[in-house]
């Protein structure tokens, strides 16, 4: 317990958020992070190889 | 009875029609094509996971109430693993619309399986905002006020009353996770009938 106290005062939450105006928009950064990391995540799911393909490939 | 009249009979028909479009080893297949074996493939599967674990923490919400939630280690978990199953989900889901958007996932006569994830996408956004006004705490009462506006806006306000608790929490855990649900099995159901969306080099081959 006293671990997961400690690793949750890392990180202030009883602070407002942060947010970034950007003409129209209004995000926070917390939600900016959650998009980069969908972005990350979409990108490397295009370009990691699929453990497996190159045998199912020669098995075709 | 005549074997005319079995063949007229709406059970009959049915189950035929049912047997024709969707026969057991096309609705659980052994083997998938070979472009299925990319990263991309894997989210569709993964946000139907969260789902699941979404609806069986939202069943133990449900037996044990807001008290249990709000005040006991063990609530607190449950909790915490409702509300992370749902960033999951999104996330995945998010992700997979990504890849079937750039794959046009609607060709070859998948129309209704875009259309039904469109749908389930948007039904899941409506679960999610009810959800967090049904939180019974200072979160959840400074969303649906800022919420309140909004939803008078579209002029859903007189039927659809975000500061209503009780009629918010009603259509989280029954009519918006029935719809997201439904909607969800037939996407399902959809993908199996027309089979997973292939690249568009192998259409040109």
């Amino acid at each position: 317990m006293a671990f997961f106290l400690s690793l949750a005062a890392l990180i202030p939450l009883d602070n407002p958020g942060h947010y970034i105006h950007w003409h129209f928009l209004d995000l926070s950064v917390a939600n900016l992070i959650v998009v980069i990391l969908m972005v990350c995540t979409f990108i490397a799911a295009l370009l990691l190889p699929f453990p497996g393909r190159s045998r199912r490939k020669e098995n075709r | 009875m005549s074997i005319s009249e079995i063949d007229r009979q709406w059970t009959t028909r049915i189950r035929r029609r049912v047997e024709g479009k969707l026969p057991p080893e096309k609705l659980l297949p052994d083997t998938q094509p070979v472009y299925v074996s990319s990263w991309i493939y894997v989210f569709g599967v993964a946000t139907l996971s969260a789902l699941g674990i979404v609806i069986a923490t939202g069943c133990i919400l449900a037996i044990r109430g807001p008290q249990w939630w709000h005040g006991s280690p063990y609530g607190h978990f449950i909790n915490s693993l409702h509300l992370w199953s749902v960033e999951i989900f999104f996330f995945t889901m998010v992700v997979h619309l990504w890849g079937k958007f750039a794959m046009a996932a609607w060709r070859g006569g998948r129309a209704l399986t875009w259309m039904t994830g469109v749908v389930t996408f948007l039904a899941s956004i409506a679960t999610a905002f009810t959800g967090y006004v049904s939180q019974t705490n200072f979160d959840s009462q400074w969303i649906s006020t800022q919420a309140k506006d909004g939803i008078n806006a579209t002029g859903a306000g007189s039927i659809f009353n975000v500061l209503n608790t009780g009629q918010m929490l009603m259509w989280h855990i029954v009519l918006l996770p029935l719809a997201a649900v439904v909607l969800t099995a037939l996407h399902v159901i959809l993908v199996r009938i027309k089979g997973v969306v292939p690249p568009f080099e192998e259409v040109t081959e």
